[in-house]
Formats: structure tokens, C-alpha cells, sequence
């Protein structure tokens, strides 16, 4: 058993863009514990220029719900100092900001493995859904899940405190 | 009980969600997939592949064997795509 008390984390669900920098300063500044910062910024590219936008359905509460449900586990996991998730919802144009995850901690190693979960959590188990709209196509089509990010997030499961579930 | 669809569940039921009245013959969330499948040529369209489909009850993930007695909220959704 550990001592160590864990630390909270800010989960946001929202359409507006977010500022990585400005999120980043809320867990850096004044913070004099931290010795390093991952953030992950996920954007829509624009697949060799032919895709329009992207459109992000989500289950308003259970992706709220979800999200902080792999941040605890993260906090609990990891020796971090600070934990920011902020994932968009509706019309996102190629360029622009999808997702965003920073990790703080006294040394790196916490924050960059902290980061790579939450990332694989967030795109297999985080009820959102992915529409493609492409220039050239009047009608949208879902983007299909990947066997590789299943692989990933399989890649997590610890066997000895059995802490992480995928139903 | 309230039944929500999202993705392409949503676009073939055609219907965002709906409150029904659980039938006594459907006890858990699978057999609720088979007797929305019956109901008519867009659900059935919607729930042809009921293994590939994802289910939550209160907004938390269950399998199909999840029994629905006591249940407000059952989600009915493809394989996430987030990220």
C-alpha cells in the first residue's frame, strides 16, 4: 500500500476549441513539484485533403462518466501531480484540436506512460463516435474501429491488482 | 424505460431515443436487441448484427447477458471511435 494521496484531474467534454498552453500554465504555474509535462494533442487531419470534417457524436454524461473513470484509475496508477482531459464533440474541421491530455509529474516516466492509457482508454472505451465528411461525398460514413487500438489498450491490463476492466 | 441509439443505430432506427414498456418475455439486454430487431425494416436494419453492437445500462458498458430488471437507461451504439 501506498501513502501517497492521489491527485484530482479536470475532465471536460465540450464543442468550443481548447488552448493547449493555457491548460498547461493551470497545472505548471506555481507548481514548483513538477519536474515534467506530456501533453497529447489529438487533431483532425485532413486525409490528403479530401476530408471536409469531422463530425463527434458522444453520449452526453456517460462520456463525462467514462473519461473520469480511466483519469481515476490513471491518478491511482501513476505518481502524477496533475491531470487536464478535455475531449471535443460535434463539427471539427482538418487542423483543428480533437482531444487533449496533459500529465504532470515529478519525473517523466509517470507522465508519459499516464498519457499513452488515457489515450488508448479514450478511443476504445469513451462513448464518442467519428463521422467522416468527405469533399468529394454528399453523405457522411462512420470511421470503423481499428484492431490496433484494441491492441493497445489491451496492453494496459494488469494482472496482479486487476485495476483496469474493458467489459 | 428509456432506450437511446447513437451512431448509426440512431440514423436506422431513425430515432434518437424512445420510452418503452419492457415486454415480461425480455429479460436481458441481448433478447431487448432481438425484439427491437422485429419491430420493423429500420430496426431490423439496425440490430442485423447484434454481436457487433455495444450496450450500455445507466451509462455504464455491459454484455448482453446483462439483466435489465431495475434498469432507467439502456444505450444501444457501435464500437467507439473516440480520440
Amino acid at each position: 500500500m501506498s501513502n501517497r494521496t492521489t491527485t484530482g484531474f479536470t475532465v471536460r467534454v465540450q464543442a468550443e476549441n481548447f488552448d493547449v498552453l493555457a491548460e498547461t500554465e493551470i497545472l505548471t504555474k506555481g507548481h514548483k513539484d513538477v519536474g515534467a509535462v506530456v501533453t497529447f494533442t489529438g487533431l483532425c487531419r485532413d486525409e490528403g485533403g479530401t476530408l471536409e470534417a469531422l463530425e463527434l457524436e458522444h453520449y452526453p454524461g456517460m462520456a463525462e462518466a467514462q473519461i473520469s473513470k480511466f483519469a481515476r484509475q490513471a491518478v491511482e496508477r501513476w505518481p502524477l501531480t496533475g491531470l487536464t482531459i478535455i475531449h471535443r464533440f460535434g463539427k471539427i474541421p482538418p487542423g483543428d484540436n480533437i482531444v487533449l491530455v496533459i500529465a504532470t509529474s515529478s519525473h517523466r516516466r509517470a507522465a508519459f506512460e499516464a498519457s499513452d492509457f488515457l489515450m488508448d482508454f479514450l478511443k476504445t472505451q469513451a462513448p464518442f463516435w467519428k463521422k467522416e465528411h468527405l469533399r468529394e461525398a454528399s453523405e457522411g460514413t462512420w470511421v470503423k474501429t481499428r484492431a490496433i487500438d484494441d491492441a493497445d489498450a489491451a496492453r494496459w491490463h494488469d494482472e496482479k491488482s486487476n485495476n483496469i476492466n474493458i467489459p | 424505460m428509456r432506450i437511446r441509439y447513437f451512431a448509426w443505430l440512431r440514423e436506422r432506427t431513425g430515432t434518437s431515443g424512445e420510452t418503452i414498456e419492457l415486454p415480461e418475455t425480455v429479460k436481458t439486454a441481448g433478447e431487448l436487441m432481438c425484439w427491437l430487431a422485429a419491430r420493423d425494416e429500420g430496426y431490423a436494419f439496425a440490430f442485423e448484427q447484434p454481436e457487433t453492437i455495444r450496450i450500455a445500462v445507466n451509462q455504464e458498458h455491459v454484455e448482453e447477458d446483462h439483466i435489465l430488471s431495475g434498469t432507467e437507461e439502456v444505450a444501444f451504439f457501435p464500437p467507439m471511435t473516440g480520440g
